[in-house]
């Protein structure tokens, strides 16, 4: 087995008498999309934010390209290529498509400070800016203002701008919220093909994309990783049944 | 060309045509007037960067306004009296000087800038302001209580300092030196805003988690950016104190730093001009108002109020519109 | 330096702490309630001391003076709420800040244009004229021993409007959920206003109480209204408590700073030049316990921690 891109072990997080997180170890593999699946409240956007280093575990631990990150803060993990969406859009709404682009090439180029050159016309920045907004297909929008696109598009953007990072390792907070069946259906297949570049943690309600895309799936209730497994396995375990799928299945 | 950039040009052309007009109409006092507008919107342009590209709502821009007029103030002064500012461990000697007095000022209110948003930047929104502000007092009270360098009386300083190839006394060729610094300081700001550094700012303004989830710190970009506006008009305030020959703690005020504010505000936040637009309006105001009403204030008070509950994007807004991309 | 003249400087911190305490709990309580940072809050405290004069040079009476200040200051308070305020809550800080200072301007001129621009004098009440002698052979103003009173009065009764009563109740609420307590059937306009208006008459208290030990003019309420931002920031915004440990903390280093630094310097220099800038520095004390407490609290000493 390949060595884990990116490994959770036993991250805990309580918020007063609330056990958000409880000893949660998952790990991501190059090549896969591991799916985290769980109803509301099981404590999914804690897990991320931990991964991502916006909030810091009470105990436990995060690596990333076998190097313990735990203290490390964000900025710090996404310069070693750790690529989020957020899951509710957080661009700079005042800006450009295509700026919004050049910022994810402007931090993953390291090199902020510059005050006289145009970022516009930097042909680095913008190749790599444009690259990943014509990968999503916003390439025809870039000098749009990003407060003009719809929802959709927003979703798009968002992981232009996880593109442009050429990361390691994605972390996708449900990027197919709020997404049409079409929207959704297109983003499927959009990141089906993303796994070859970087391995997928994708958080998702989506249940027919999550299906589609994953190697794995892991599902978490109250805090809890209660199985992890293949689609079959986690579609036959009675306990995700009991816990989560009950209805649907 | 759009409309703002028409708007830029006429504001531009009337500060070129101020002192022609004032020689023809033989109104002298108006360059003094333009003058003045002219470090103000300095000041304000400085205060735009922090302001405008950073959402730095900063209430102490006074401290670098008076940082400034101070180094202008105590090395001038030393200069007028032949006595050394320092003789230990080396001999640092007064200067009539502007360059120097520039490169001093520039140098002092920067790290002030520096140690101040070490400080602030740990933390944000409303707490920054009231920090910033509070700052702002403590170097007022300093200056006040410190009796090396006038205390509450101030410093005066009995002849203009000087400029290698120019007469700094007449008052429409220290207008252009003040003018030419409005315009690189302006041209700075219209860089700034399209560079790299500006982009990355402008997105920590909007959505700092963004700005960290690619990789950057916002608060080190926020820092950068209080440094370069802290210099500016720290600038300005050497300026100012070369026009009045005088520096006093009332520029390291509080009301300093809100009318400062009022500046940016009034003629736009993040508009390249505005601060000219603003800057320029305030002068206006105070000087015709101020001779119709000794409580001009009250005017100017609810003329704020006005820009801030119906008009926004301040005057450059008003005329021209929304504000364009890049 | 004598221990009683010590004593009297401890005191004398304490007294400027309690009121500072005035100031410092409405402004916090209006921003944890409403998320508005006022600055003309220092307006309110002028008001306070103005109506507390003027009814003090017509009646005589210190008492009336007392309330004329507390209702002129609600009032104004609840009318500047109705007329202004209330469209900025919405609003970004930046708007804020730039609308109350415009309110500030036009406070400051009008007064200037009522009253003029000569300094009122309020006389301290005949009762509390003289000096009390406190164990331990200390003489104290009766006067100012009766702030330190009023002061942890008020602090008292705030504990209780907030723990004991149906309207702290609404005003906690009102901090950690606007959309519940309108759905619970409260008027939340009207309790903006109220909270408002209760804010701006412990401000107008203040301003009077103060203004008959200090001179009552036009810009009074600036200075105080930095010193309560600074008493906001090193007890953490929206806490009551926070409020009063800032104030006491904020009142004692200030008067001792400025006692006992100048006694510092002189270990070092001439009694002249320490004076000197023993008072410079004492002016910056505050400041730096500031600073201190920034860097190892940065939402203060009782904030939300972020």
């Amino acid at each position: 087995m390949a060595e884990p891109v990116l490994a959770t072990h036993g991250l805990s997080k309580a918020f007063g008498a609330l056990q958000a997180s409880d000893g949660i170890s998952i790990d991501l593999r190059p090549g896969e999309i591991h799916a985290i699946i769980g109803p509301n409240g099981a404590g999914k956007s804690t897990l991320i934010a931990q991964i991502c280093g916006a909030l810091a575990p009470d105990a436990g631990r995060v690596e990333f390209l076998g190097r313990d990150v735990t203290r490390e803060s964000t900025e710090a993990r996404a310069a070693r290529g750790l690529a989020r969406t957020f899951q509710t859009s957080a661009l700079a709404m005042e800006d450009t498509v295509l700026q919004n682009a050049l910022l994810g090439a402007l931090g993953a180029s390291g090199r902020p400070w510059r005050f006289f050159a145009r970022a516009d016309r930097d042909a680095s920045l913008r190749a790599r800016a444009e690259a990943a907004l014509e990968a999503v297909g916003l390439a025809d929008l870039a000098e749009l203002r990003t407060a003009e696109l719809s929802h959709g598009q927003r979703r798009q953007l968002e992981v232009a701008v996880a593109l442009t990072l050429a990361p390691k390792a994605f972390v996708m907070d449900e990027p197919m919220a709020g997404l049409g069946q079409e929207g959704s259906k297109r983003l499927t297949g959009f990141l089906d093909g993303l796994r070859a570049q970087a391995p997928i943690l994708l958080v998702e309600h989506d249940m027919d994309a999550v299906f589609a895309l994953a190697d794995r799936i892991s599902v978490l209730v109250y805090g809890k990783v209660i199985a992890t497994g293949s689609v079959e396995e986690i579609r036959r375990d009675p306990q995700v049944r009991d816990a989560y799928l009950g209805e649907e299945a | 060309m759009s409309r703002e950039s028409w708007l830029n040009t006429a504001l531009l052309l009337a500060l070129v045509a101020v002192p022609g007009w004032a020689l023809w109409a033989d109104e002298p006092f108006t360059i003094t007037l333009a003058t003045r507008a002219v470090i103000f919107a300095l000041a304000a342009v400085g205060l735009n960067i922090a302001l405008g590209m950073g959402g730095l709502v900063s209430l102490g821009h006074a401290v670098f306004f008076g940082i400034g007029g101070y180094a202008m103030g105590i090395l001038a002064s030393h200069a007028q009296t032949y006595t050394a500012l320092m003789e230990w461990p080396f001999v640092i000697e007064g200067t009539k000087s502007m360059p120097v007095i520039w490169l001093v000022a520039v140098a002092a209110s920067s790290c002030a800038a520096l140690v101040i948003g070490l400080l602030s930047l740990r933390t944000s929104g409303v707490y920054f302001i009231m920090i910033t502000l509070a700052f702002g007092q403590m170097m007022y009270f300093f200056a006040i209580s410190w009796p090396a360098y006038g205390g509450e009386d101030g410093l005066s300083i009995y002849v203009r300092n000087g400029f290698p190839g120019l007469n700094t006394l007449v008052p429409i060729q220290f207008y252009g030196i003040c003018l030419v610094w409005l315009c690189i300081a302006l041209l700075l700001y219209a860089r700034l805003m399209r560079s790299p550094f500006g982009l990355a700012l402008n997105a920590a303004r909007q959505v700092p988690a963004r700005v960290r989830a690619v990789g950057l710190d916002p608060r080190r970009l926020q820092l950068v950016a209080l440094v370069i506006s802290g210099g500016i008009t720290g600038l300005a305030g050497a300026l100012f104190a070369d026009l009045n020959r005088f520096v006093s703690p009332s520029m390291l005020s509080w009301q300093m730093s809100g009318e400062i504010m009022v500046f940016v505000i009034i003629g736009g936040v993040a508009r390249l001009f505005g601060p000219v637009a603003g800057a320029g309006f305030y002068v206006l105001l105070e000087h015709l108002l101020g001779g119709v009403s000794e409580f001009w204030q009250i005017f100017l008070g609810l003329f704020l109020l006005a820009v801030v509950l119906f008009g926004k994007g301040g005057l450059v807004g008003m005329i021209a519109g929304r504000r364009g991309n890049g | 330096m004598s221990p009683i003249l010590l004593a009297e400087q401890v005191l004398n911190g304490l007294q400027s702490g309690v009121m500072l305490f005035l100031m410092a709990a409405g402004l916090t309580l209006i921003f944890g309630v409403m998320g508005l940072i006022n600055l003309a809050h220092g307006s309110l405290y002028m008001v306070g001391a103005f109506a507390a004069a003027a009814v003090a040079g017509l009646t005589g009476s210190f008492l009336l003076a007392l309330v004329a200040a507390l209702a002129a200051a609600a009032a104004a308070g609840a009318l500047v709420e109705l007329l202004v305020i209330r469209r900025l809550y919405a609003k970004d800080h930046l708007d804020q800040v730039l609308a109350t200072f415009a309110l500030i301007l036009i406070f400051s001129e009008g007064t200037r244009w009522l009253f003029g621009s000569f300094p009122l004098y309020l006389d301290i009440p005949e009762a509390l004229s003289g000096t009390v002698t406190l164990p331990g052979g200390i003489a104290y103003p009766a006067y100012r021993l009766a702030l330190i009173g009023v002061g942890i009065a008020v602090a008292l009764g705030l504990w209780w409007l907030n723990a004991r009563t149906r309207l702290g109740i609404r005003i906690r609420a009102g901090e950690n959920d606007r959309e519940m307590i309108a759905a619970l059937g409260v008027d939340i306009s009207k309790l903006y206003t109220l909270v408002f208006a209760l804010g701006a008459a412990l401000a107008g208290l203040a301003g009077a109480l103060v203004g008959a030990i200090q001179s009552v003019q036009v810009g009074m309420g600036e200075p105080v209204l930095i010193l309560a931002f600074v008493v906001i920031v090193i007890g953490g915004i929206g806490s009551i408590k926070g409020a009063l440990i800032g104030a006491l903390l904020v009142g004692l280093t200030d008067t001792l700073g400025g006692v006992l630094l100048p006694e510092l310097f002189k270990l070092f220099t001439d009694p002249a030049s320490a004076a000197a800038s023993g008072s410079a520095f004492a002016s910056m004390a505050i400041y730096i316990l500031m600073a201190a407490v920034l860097i190892w609290r940065p939402t203060g000493l009782f904030g939300a921690r972020a």
